[in-house]
């Protein structure tokens, strides 16, 4: 690992001055991407920006008729809240699949969302669940953030403070795991809303995405049979040693309606 | 550089460290605390699991300056004296461990199993284990060894 400038933010405020005040700066949140991508040499910031101590970022509220997540709130509290798990358990379960327990300890979903992996779980239930991500900029939709391989809508001094999920009737995320890494080839999330149905799409491809055919069917006929004959075109999916574009293809069908069954 | 004070099982210790130096590296080159095991460097096999605050974290994936101010065990810490801490006094009775690499941190992610969990069933305590590795046991004594574990200390 290069060696870098290590700056811990007291506040938000301070955190954005830092990263931006420096030659290359980089916002760590529970660091397990950050770490293991500066112990391969893949990035060489000047600075790190620690949020750990930032107590403002952390914690689970509800507010009206959504759960309010911090953005340094770890999966572990995510899969154990009493409030996420009556309101929206199909985002706990997601939570508590991440990674493994000493994992899920330390990762945060303000991490795990501006990181934007591709096989990152969390992106499909924020566009199934149509969450608003809150910076200490503004409030971005769900529609808008994930840009790319890694890209999002977040400015180089943007912070996500936290996620605003609107707390669906029903949804579920189903995932089939890559055994070693826990991270998802495939993993759907469906929410349904009164008579509106979003599908978010992980892992499949270089970014989420939604899956407006399987949306239009599902809103049809909630069953897993509306969408039984609905095929993912393998263009333009990840191909990897861990499965082909053609798996990957099938498990987005496979996935969902697995998900569209667990929602009951 | 940065100087950081981390009470590691119960003293406090304060070492000055490059702001890179892991907390695996500060536990077993500043402190010589080699109980605590790098096998795959790379956050997955669970070797260098201590507890930090109360939770299981994989110290070759954090800064020690991060953890500055915190409190840490290691797998050295657990017993008192001679006599075992429950659950390396469980490994020890269903043989849940050969070559002993994986051990430290199978003993410190299996005491955060029952902190969060006290009786896990069989799948719950493998699915726990999603994160450490063994190569020699073929997990079936680890777990046998953790609910036996649990068992005990329920009773107790």
């Amino acid at each position: 690992m290069y060696n870098f400038n290590y700056h811990q933010a007291k506040s938000v405020d301070e955190a954005a001055k830092l990263v931006s005040g420096v030659e290359e700066g980089k916002v760590m949140a529970g660091g397990m991407t950050l770490i293991p991508t500066l112990k391969q040499r893949l990035a060489k910031p000047s600075d790190v920006v620690d949020l750990g101590k930032i107590a403002e970022l952390k914690g689970i509220k509800k507010e009206g008729n959504a759960i309010v997540i911090g953005a340094m709130t770890r999966h572990f509290d995510v899969a154990n809240s009493d409030i996420v798990k009556s309101a929206i358990p199909g985002l706990a379960s997601l939570a508590g699949h991440i990674g493994d327990p000493a994992v899920r300890n330390r990762g945060t979903i303000g991490g795990s969302i501006a990181n934007n992996d591709p096989a990152a779980d969390y992106p499909s239930g924020v566009l199934a669940l149509n969450a608003t991500i809150i910076t200490n900029k503004r409030k971005i939709a769900a529609d808008d953030f994930f840009k790319g391989l890694f890209e999002t809508a977040l400015e180089p001094n943007e912070l996500i403070t936290a996620v605003s999920f609107p707390i669906p009737e029903k949804s579920a995320y189903m995932k089939f795991p890559n055994p070693a890494s826990r991270y998802a080839i495939v993993g759907v999330y469906v929410a349904k809303t009164g008579a509106n149905v979003r599908v978010g799409v992980t892992g499949a491809g270089p970014v989420a995405f939604r899956h407006k055919e399987m949306e239009a069917a599902l809103t049809k006929s909630f069953t897993p049979d509306a969408i039984k004959d609905i095929k993912q075109k393998q263009d333009g999916l990840n191909a990897d040693i861990h499965a082909s574009a053609e798996y990957r293809a099938h498990l987005v069908n496979v996935m969902a309606r697995r998900a569209v069954t667990a929602c009951g | 550089m940065a100087t950081v004070t981390i009470t590691v099982n119960g003293k406090p210790e304060t070492r000055e460290v490059e702001n890179r130096t892991l907390l695996v590296q500060f536990l077993r080159e500043h402190l010589g605390l080699t109980g605590t095991h790098v096998g795959c460097d790379t956050s997955q096999c669970g070797a260098c699991v201590v507890e930090i605050d109360g939770y299981s974290a994989k110290s070759c994936t954090m800064l020690a300056t991060q953890v500055n101010g915190s409190k840490v065990t290691t797998i050295e810490g657990l017993a008192k004296g001679d006599e075992l801490h429950p659950m390396q006094a469980a490994f020890r009775e269903h043989h849940g461990l050969q070559c002993g690499f994986c051990t430290p941190g199978m003993v410190m992610s299996a005491v955060d199993l029952l902190r969060v969990n006290p009786k896990p069933d069989e799948r719950q305590i493998r699915e726990w284990l999603e994160g450490n590795i063994c190569r020699c046991t073929g997990y079936h004594n680890i777990v046998k060894a953790i609910a036996a574990c649990a068992e005990s200390t329920a009773k107790a």
